[in-house]
């Protein structure tokens, strides 16, 4: 068994050692907010924090993040009030909706790092998250967006 | 795909609401059409356990639709309940969005079969849904009357409350029996557009939540009691099969429950997801090629390019033959689109639960009737044996009209005697797509004595796509689906014909957002600007004076061109235009570039629209945006190449998609407009890389005449 730390929680897990935390978190622990989109870290939509940092979970072994905090889209806030998440429902940025979970772990990790990011920086965040309906520029003005909230006191 | 054959069957292909009481006390609302289904009594006939409905009203105040269109990213979950919100009078917070089943009375009048496409689910709605609505609200309200013994006219409605002349007031959930024992009214006419209340406005998506935490169900996420996890091989060669396989080693892999060869390939079914993936690569599997084993890129060119045969026409005005015979001068271009992938967010995947008397499938489709046939077929029951539970798309662009990715789950599920969810790799998805097809296509063009264009011709070469999926669409005339954008080529030319060589390359294609908009739109564009330069005039005053009789086309050409600054470009900067009708939606594109060192830097994409009434302005906006980026991975990058019949590009490194770091500025104009709403999902697609190849040329003066960009190391 290996016990892992997700979303503050303590869970165990029959899966073998080396098996994507993708799918340990998918189909084993049953938290199927994170998406399989590539396997091989291209597009972002697998995307979680490990430790604060934003990972792709699609190449990350289970094994190597024992001991670690890993944190889900589940996790992020119990009822939609993390900053990123206020500016994605205000701007209403998704469309299909499927890289949303990745796109809005990699701009949390984003905004946790650097609380005023520059386009630029939004770019070389960003980038390794593709989103095939095009909602880039939205995401580009949610990041900004949930800057503000964070600057007027919404905690992260 | 277009709609244009039947775009008119709207409420003259009359529609029957059949009305009846819902268990518990309720109200239903059912539409059938004619042809498509018998109008039986609605409360007993059920698909899927439920019954037939569209709208229900419950006792308890709850109001429902069953949305019978897909939601995959377009959003129907908002803009079909607003189209019903409206004429009942209530927010659309009232209303409870459910995926219908599949049905005859979910058939998309535009189409002939129940199907998310062709940009026609507004189109579709607009007129259905509404009177729906409207015939709901004049049985609400009749009941009300009668209780009240007051004339209906005096009453009034808010937020789903019916208020009489001395100030009673019950809910819609408290008449909605007495409502349903009311004959239908045959004069409910929905509201002039004048007294929209919610129709009109950027109402936010009531999909939105469940996308930011992680709640949002696609098809991928299912989860069932007992549920199998299944992987599936599949041929490298295209149109290949299992010769035979040896699975001694996957079996005792950890966790593998199952091994099956099928019609699709090799499936392990498994405990979890990883096994069955993990257990897959241990497979030996022999495979038969099949008939394109010596498949290439440069094969399917030529064969394109030297294909023979009486071509059938789709457009003819005048004598453009003889008019080019007479022609002064003659400009000729050949173009060439490659094969495309959709490449969806989310890779195939299907779940199926087979038993002895019935199927339940979970599945991302577009093609719910579709579906149930291919999950019948396979599983050997009667297709309403099969209920079709259509979750979230985690987009579609045409890839799920597709259902090849069905029947290996059925068959796993039937073999396992549980549930068994079966996904595919990206890899899988990208070397077993219906690709859009590839052409080679001409334009030829003649100017008379007088140096007017007198003549125009045009001619297609491509495989159909509608001769496999819908064979009796093609049995006695052209593919709709081949020559769009061409066969309604706008410009006022004495002589014009449109000509359409069906040529088969030996593997499927498929309907991809704009179908042929996005390679005629290319080829027409992209030769009228030649034409412009031939006879030395300025690509956007050449149109624009061709497009006298289409005032439509022109306001949104002259808008673009004004909006983007034409002729007015920034030192360095240089623009391309296009312009565009499909799915009754007026566009026009330019595209500001500059080049340096041989390579393009793409700074802003304008685009003005006008598509008509705007049932939901945000939503349009985000389908043209969207819309124009998918046209522009295509345009930069997009291109499938083929060796020994197998598909050379694997995930995202080697097929390409525009990411954030690559996005110009995005100018998107929705023009007012009352005419009847056009689709907006597919035709901003089309135009892009029309203004990318036109601008390239303003800058260099080279001509591009094959996509993707890439391939002429411009970008």
């Amino acid at each position: 068994m290996i016990t892992l730390k997700v979303n503050g929680q303590t869970l165990e897990t029959d899966a073998a050692p080396d098996t994507p935390l993708l799918w340990v978190l998918r189909d084993h622990l049953g938290l199927t907010g994170t998406k399989f989109g590539c396997g091989k870290s291209l597009c972002g939509a697998c995307t979680v924090h490990i430790d604060g940092s934003a990972t792709r979970s699609c190449v990350t072994q289970v094994s190597a993040v024992v001991g670690k905090e890993i944190r889900t889209i589940e996790g992020l806030s119990k009822d939609r009030s993390h900053p990123v998440q206020k500016a994605w429902i205000e701007l209403d940025v998704p469309q299909c909706g499927y890289c949303q979970s990745g796109q809005i772990m990699a701009a949390s990790a984003l905004l946790a790092q650097n609380p005023a990011p520059t386009d630029a920086d939004i770019d070389t965040a960003m980038s390794g998250n593709i989103c095939r309906c095009g909602t880039y520029p939205r995401i580009r003005a949610a990041i900004h967006r949930a800057a503000e909230l964070m600057k007027s006191g919404g905690a992260s | 795909m277009s709609a244009r054959p039947s775009d008119t069957a709207t409420l003259d292909r009359r529609e029957f609401l059949k009305v009846s009481a819902l268990a518990g006390g309720g109200l239903v609302i059912g539409i059938t059409l004619s042809g498509c289904g018998k109008p039986a009594d609605l409360a007993k006939s059920a698909v899927g356990g439920q019954p037939v409905a569209w709208l229900k009203i419950g006792g308890d105040n709850s109001i429902t639709i069953l949305v019978d269109k897909s939601e995959m990213g377009q959003g129907v979950y908002t803009s079909l309940p607003m189209l019903l919100a409206e004429e009942l009078d209530v927010p659309l917070a009232a209303i409870k969005v459910l995926a219908a089943p599949a049905g005859p009375p979910y058939i998309n009048v535009f189409m002939g079969t129940q199907i998310t496409g062709g940009s026609t689910s507004v189109r579709e709605g607009w007129q259905k849904l509404r009177a729906a609505g409207a015939q709901a609200r004049a049985m609400l309200l009749g009941a009300a009357a009668d209780e009240w013994k007051v004339d209906a006219a005096t009453l009034k409605v808010a937020d789903g409350v019916v208020t009489g002349p001395n100030g009673q007031k019950r809910t819609y959930g408290e008449l909605a029996e007495a409502a349903a024992k009311r004959p239908a009214p045959k004069d409910a006419k929905p509201k002039d557009a004048g007294q929209f209340t919610q129709l009109g406005k950027p109402l936010s998506r009531t999909d939105t939540p469940s996308k930011v935490d992680g709640t949002a169900e696609y098809g991928i996420d299912v989860k069932l009691p007992g549920m199998k996890y299944a992987a599936l091989a599949q041929s490298p060669v295209l149109g290949g099969s299992v010769k035979s396989v040896d699975s001694s080693a996957a079996e005792k892999m950890p966790g593998v429950t199952k091994v099956l060869t099928t019609k699709s390939g090799v499936v392990v079914v498994a405990d979890h997801y990883w096994q069955a993936h993990s257990a897959r690569d241990a497979l030996k599997i022999s495979w038969d090629a099949g008939p394109n084993a010596h498949l290439s890129t440069a094969s399917m060119r030529a064969g394109l390019k030297g294909a023979s045969g009486a071509p059938q026409s789709a457009r003819k005005d005048g004598d453009a033959a003889s008019a080019l015979k007479a022609a002064k001068k003659k400009v000729e271009a050949a173009y060439e689109l490659p094969l495309l992938a959709h490449a969806t967010m989310e890779p195939m995947n299907c779940t199926a639960d087979v038993r002895a008397d019935g199927c339940d499938l979970y599945v991302g489709t577009q093609v719910q009737q579709i579906a149930q046939a291919t999950a019948a077929g396979v599983a050997g029951l009667k297709p309403e044996q099969v209920n079709v539970h259509t979750t979230l798309l985690g987009s579609g662009f045409g890839r799920r009209l597709e259902v090849d990715f069905i029947p290996a789950a059925v068959e796993a599920s039937k073999a396992s005697g549980a549930p068994v969810k079966l996904v595919w790799t990206r890899e899988d998805d990208m070397t077993h797509d219906a690709y859009r097809p590839p052409a080679h296509d001409t334009g030829t063009a003649g100017f008379d004595g007088a140096g007017a264009l007198s003549a125009v011709h045009i001619k297609l070469t491509s495989p159909s796509i509608t001769a496999r999926m819908f064979p009796p669409v093609v049995e006695k005339s052209i593919d709709p689906f081949a020559v769009e954008a061409a066969a309604n080529f706008l410009y006022d030319v004495p002589n014009v014909s449109v000509d359409y060589l069906r040529h088969e390359v030996g593997i499927n294609v498929g309907y991809w957002r704009s179908v042929s908009h996005a390679l005629n739109c290319f080829v027409v564009e992209s030769f009228m600007d030649e034409v412009a330069h031939a006879a030395g005039k300025d690509p956007f005053e050449f149109r624009r004076a061709l497009l006298g009789k289409q005032p439509r086309a022109r306001r949104v050409l002259e808008e673009a061109a004004s909006r983007a600054g034409w002729g007015q470009a920034a030192p360095g900067h240089h623009l391309g235009i296009a312009v565009m009708e499909g799915y009754g939606t007026y566009l026009a594109q330019v595209a500001d570039i500059s080049v340096e060192h041989g390579k393009m830097k793409l700074h802003k994409i304008t685009c003005v629209v006008d598509c008509g009434h705007k049932v939901n302005p945000k939503i349009v906006d985000q389908q043209i945006s969207g819309g124009i980026v998918f046209g522009l991975s295509a345009a930069l990058f997009g291109e499938i190449t083929l060796d020994g019949g197998r598909v050379l590009q694997h995930n995202f490194d080697d097929y390409r998609v525009v990411r954030m770091n690559q996005m110009p500025a995005l100018d998107v104009v929705l023009l007012d407009s009352t005419e009847a709403p056009g689709g907006i999902g597919e035709p901003s697609v089309a135009l892009v890389a029309p203004a990318l190849a036109n601008a390239v040329f303003a800058a260099t003066g080279k001509r591009i005449r094959a996509l993707p960009l890439a391939a002429a190391g411009i970008v």
